[in-house]
């Protein structure tokens, strides 16, 4: 689905939303949940340090708004900007700094949540979509830490020994069903339904932990994870 | 020997090993694993590439003193899998960091990792947002959690991420901090965007000095184990949180830096603009002259 098809689905009363370069803002009423921020990159757009530093310019407004409205944070991005000039300025702090606005916002009594309507991989995944309280995803979406052939060359196996090896695990390789089976994203939606009452149905979930790693047990995709945190916590309380 | 003493003789963070690290650190004798190796937690993951397993998974976890106050420690292995984040190795941390919040003690994270692990990509990319996320909610509880980065793998890929969770930075001259490597920037990009193989360029771009000179980092010290000790110490005296007042210091300080920083071409050019005499001289520096030279930093001030 294109970003005005997506758009124009959840919000069909309209939207004032604009699209600068690779940055998308503005804000729409849902028919259900009333005032939604929506801000995102698209495009397949690279996360360097001057698109992060105005995305999270806009959360931490939103947040000073005190509005406690709904963010909806759009996705189709490539990875971290590299270039040495991102490096250089510390685009780390940049990525965090925007993971952190957004992590604020969710703990400040927005509802965050995120739409991985494309790519997006490494760095740029970790700063947007998984810093939000819920991630969701329409079909055909495609997240990456790192690109197949990419990790072919790192770990120094044929590509086709890799494919085979993603067969029997969702654990390493690319894509859409394999980040849903080890619980980073929430559902795929159904994009033969009209989108407003599933983006109603996901604010309707009430805000609470981090339940990524338990859904990952209960979906079998990460089978220790969730064990060893809890163990980790009871360990340290009772010592 | 009292138990707010430290443990040895000062022995260099870089060639130092995790557990090594952790002793010297805390408190002579104060330290109690959480989840050691005698419990075999290892890497369900590992064996379907060939790769032998550890028995801590890379990382050492578990409870110290510092000066006689408890605090949470992870020490990462950046011997093993060059320290990377995988489903165990993660899980621990995230583990530790849920119990710092509930427990409203401290934590350092000792950093020494080149991100991800690739063998477990998406359990490792998903640990790294489960971090950042139990470390937004640690601090907004009132506890501090300090990075310390001065190991042989620095702190990289999703590393980097966590790391500028924090609320404070210690570095050493050797600690490297950046989203991306050198390698994987040339591999992406081209050897004329950044040439790996030239070793002085990595650590004027991605090394501590640098990251200290631009506010990146809040405390410099020298690799040694009794610098990173007493700056620990230090570093836990002052609690900030991280509400939205936190976040928009940081928001002005890094728009600063771009508005001053951002047509550099290269980390000499942003020395020179601080108004360092002699920036082409940095790298070479002992840590009192360096600490000197960078009188005019741009200074984070907790904006983080």
């Amino acid at each position: 689905m294109t970003l005005d098809d997506i758009l124009a689905g959840l919000f069909p009363n309209g939207s004032d939303i604009g699209v600068a370069g690779a940055m998308i803002s503005g804000s729409a009423i849902h028919p259900g949940a009333g005032l939604v921020h929506v801000l995102g990159i698209s495009q397949g757009q690279p996360l360097g340090v001057d698109e992060a530093i105005v995305l999270a310019r806009r959360v931490i407004e939103i947040v000073k708004s005190g509005d406690r409205a709904p963010i909806l944070f759009l996705v189709d991005s490539a990875s971290q900007r590299m270039s040495k000039r991102d490096e250089l300025l510390g685009l780390s702090e940049y990525l965090a700094h925007l993971a952190k606005a957004l992590l604020l916002a969710e703990a400040e009594g927005h509802r965050t949540v995120a739409l991985l309507y494309g790519g997006s991989a490494a760095g740029a995944f970790i700063a947007t979509a998984l810093a939000t309280g819920t991630l969701v995803a329409l079909p055909g979406a495609h997240p990456a830490v790192m690109d197949l052939p990419s990790m072919a060359r790192v770990t120094k196996l044929p590509i086709d020994v890799l494919k085979a090896k993603a067969e029997a695990t969702p654990v390493f390789a690319p894509g859409l069903e394999n980040m849903v089976q080890t619980g980073g994203i929430h559902v795929i939606w159904d994009d033969n339904a009209p989108l407003g009452p599933q983006l109603a149905a996901v604010l309707q979930r009430p805000q609470g932990q981090d339940d990524r790693a338990w859904l990952g047990t209960e979906r079998g995709g990460r089978r220790k994870a969730a064990e060893i945190t809890d163990r980790v916590v009871a360990l340290a309380a009772a010592s | 020997m009292t138990a707010a003493t430290a443990n040895t003789d000062s022995l260099s963070w870089y060639e130092a090993s995790a557990r090594q690290r952790i002793d010297a650190l805390v408190d002579a004798g104060s330290f109690a694993e959480f989840i050691g190796p005698e419990q075999r937690e290892m890497s369900p993951h590992l064996a379907i590439f060939d790769l032998p397993e550890q028995f801590d998974d890379g990382i050492v976890i578990g409870r110290g003193r510092l000066d006689g106050s408890p605090v949470l420690v992870a020490a990462q292995e950046g011997r093993f899998m060059g320290g990377a984040f995988g489903e165990v190795h993660g899980a621990k941390l995230t583990g530790l960091l849920r119990a710092a919040r509930t427990l409203r003690q401290d934590a350092l994270i000792l950093f020494d990792t080149g991100g991800v692990r690739l063998q477990e990509a998406n359990a490792g990319e998903l640990a790294i947002a489960e971090i950042m996320r139990a470390i937004l909610e640690a601090r907004r509880a009132g506890v501090n959690v300090i990075g310390v980065i001065g190991g042989r793998a620095g702190c990289y890929g999703g590393g980097s991420l966590i790391a500028g969770t924090c609320s404070r930075l210690i570095v050493s001259e050797q600690g490297r901090i950046s989203v991306s490597g050198p390698e994987v920037i040339e591999t992406n990009k081209g050897i004329e965007e950044f040439d790996s193989r030239d070793r002085a360029l990595v650590w004027r771009t991605m090394g501590g000095k640098h990251r200290y000179l631009i506010g990146g980092a809040d405390t410099f010290v020298d690799d040694e184990t009794l610098a990173f000790r007493q700056a620990a110490i230090d570093a836990l005296k002052v609690t900030r949180g991280c509400g939205v007042a936190v976040l928009e210091a940081e928001q002005s300080r890094l728009e600063r830096r771009l508005q001053r920083f951002g047509a550099a071409r290269d980390a000499v050019d942003i020395w020179r603009a601080l108004g360092i005499s002699g920036p082409t001289d940095i790298p070479a520096l002992p840590t009192d002259a360096f600490l000197a030279a960078a009188n005019n930093r741009e200074n984070a001030d907790d904006a983080r």
